[in-house]
């Protein structure tokens, strides 16, 4: 088991050896890195939008039930959700949920080239497959990520707003007077070095999976499972270690 | 001309390729036979660089492949166009965009020269009128003739071709097998076919090169195949209900 993890990390070092240099053709990489953005980023949108919404809800109204104490102002409601949604909910959560998403879908394109002989077809013509291939998803995950997860921060914080006014547990006044109390830009930068992170994780570890498939469809599908329960546990892991050096 | 001396590959202990010395000629369409898992896919492979020899050497008309660097092969696979088995045409380009794609890489063509060139392979393929459909709207002769086109767009001075009529009736393989002929002739190149396919051999085979557990077991061409003594060759010759059917 253990000596699996270590050729699977060296294997995967020397996939990213290949993937880090420069583009054979500029225009060519500019093409391929709009069509991730839109592939891997735009096409996000919707169900990132979707669950930051009724989850910054959720939190809201959970908040809200649980303040019994008169003695605790209701304007910590805007203040818990804010504070969920962007230290955990926001660039945790929602990378975790891109996981999901965006790692089956580079997996399984790049498994399905791989037993198809399209990467073969690159090396013979002189391309470099890894280069051409994983590069532009990377370099998309990583301009898009924090787009995403800025989306989804707005959403919550909007999502737990309508939960109030729907429910009347809190007026307007006191949630956004609890969205303001104390405010660090530093938290948000903190979101965005953990999602800038998690991009790059999502990207190369699905890139990997993908790129390493041999087989057929079966192993496309495993590679593609594979990847996403990597990039998961490797996310969690991360998302310790970071939060450990940026918040103490 | 591609030579391979004394070429030896091992997957693990499996010992797949086993001192193969053999020369493919120019102007002529070399065929590699033998059955499943003889070796013949390994050995095309190895002559392309998409496995590495474990023992011997491969030279492109005196150039030796195995002792080039990456840029070299780099530069020497811009002379290499490859037919791969199901075409491996990239999923997500049109056609014109497959036949376009070395061109655009590699070269400094304007866009209006790049079309002209893609319209010219395609018509000598005998396609027409087929620029923007996907791979997934043609029929398998189409894919392997767009393959074709792609592979040829470059002006190769190599042809490999792994299995051309595989999954194609009998009819349709006639017309890949003579297209492959005259390409050969016309552009003068040095063509490698794979394949187990006795029309094609019957029909194209200038030199037969007949591959047994992995050693090189006969070599002659189309009109000596029928004639031979060797009895591993007559099984694999005569092996189907027709063929022993038009021997008796």
């Amino acid at each position: 088991m253990n000596l699996k993890v270590i050729s699977h990390t060296g294997d995967y070092v020397l996939l990213m050896l290949k993937v880090f240099t420069r583009p054979q053709k500029g225009k060519i990489f500019w093409q391929r890195l709009m069509d991730e953005i839109q592939g891997l980023g735009i096409e996000s949108i919707g169900i990132v939008a979707f669950i930051s919404a009724f989850m910054g809800a959720v939190v809201a109204i959970q908040t809200a039930y649980n303040i019994d104490n008169p003695f605790i102002p209701l304007t910590m409601v805007g203040w818990t959700t804010r504070q969920s949604v962007i230290l955990e909910f926001s660039p945790t959560i929602i990378s975790l949920i891109l996981a999901g998403k965006v790692g089956s879908r580079i997996a399984s394109e790049i498994g399905t080239m791989r037993v198809t002989e399209q990467i073969d077809a690159l090396e013979i013509m002189g391309v470099n497959s890894a280069n051409y291939l994983i590069f532009p998803k990377v370099v998309a995950s990583l301009l898009i990520n924090p787009v995403l997860i800025i989306l989804s921060m707005w959403m919550g914080i909007l999502g737990g707003w309508l939960a109030m006014v729907a429910s009347s547990l809190a007026s307007t006044t006191d949630y956004v007077n609890g969205i303001r109390i104390d405010f660090q830009v530093y938290i948000v930068f903190y979101a965005i070095v953990k999602t800038l992170f998690f991009a790059f994780i999502i990207s190369t570890v699905s890139g990997f999976y993908g790129y390493e498939t041999r087989g057929g469809a079966l192993e496309v599908g495993q590679a593609s499972t594979k990847a996403v329960v990597v990039s998961s546990i490797i996310i969690i892991l991360f998302n310790l270690i970071l939060t450990q050096l940026l918040l103490t | 001309m591609i030579e391979a001396k004394d070429v030896n590959k091992y997957f693990g202990d499996h010992h797949v390729l086993k001192n193969i010395t053999c020369s493919f000629e120019k102007g002529k369409t070399n065929l590699i036979i033998g059955q499943s898992g003889s070796g013949k896919t390994v050995l095309m492979k190895c002559l392309v660089g998409l496995y590495e020899v474990d023992k011997g050497t491969i030279f492109y008309n005196d150039r030796n492949f195995s002792q080039m660097n990456f840029e070299q092969r780099k530069s020497l696979r811009q002379e290499i166009g490859m037919l791969f088995q199901g075409g491996a045409l990239f999923d997500y380009m049109s056609v014109e965009e497959n036949v376009m794609f070395p061109l655009s890489m590699f070269t400094r063509q304007t866009n209006d020269e790049k079309k002209a060139r893609v319209n010219f392979v395609l018509e000598r393929v005998n396609l027409e009128n087929v620029n923007h459909l996907m791979p997934s709207e043609l029929s398998g002769g189409m894919r392997k003739r767009v393959a074709i086109a792609r592979a040829i767009s470059m002006q190769p001075k190599y042809l490999f071709c792994d299995e051309p009529n595989s999954g194609l009736d009998p009819q349709t393989a006639g017309v890949i097998d003579k297209l492959i002929k005259e390409i050969t002739v016309e552009y003068d190149i040095t063509t490698i076919v794979n394949t187990h396919d006795m029309n094609s051999v019957l029909s194209i085979g200038d030199t037969v090169a007949f591959i047994f557990n992995g050693e090189l077991w006969w070599r002659g061409n189309k009109d000596t195949i029928l004639h031979t003594s060797n009895k591993e060759l007559n099984e694999f010759v005569f092996g189907t209900e027709l063929t022993s059917r038009l021997k008796q």
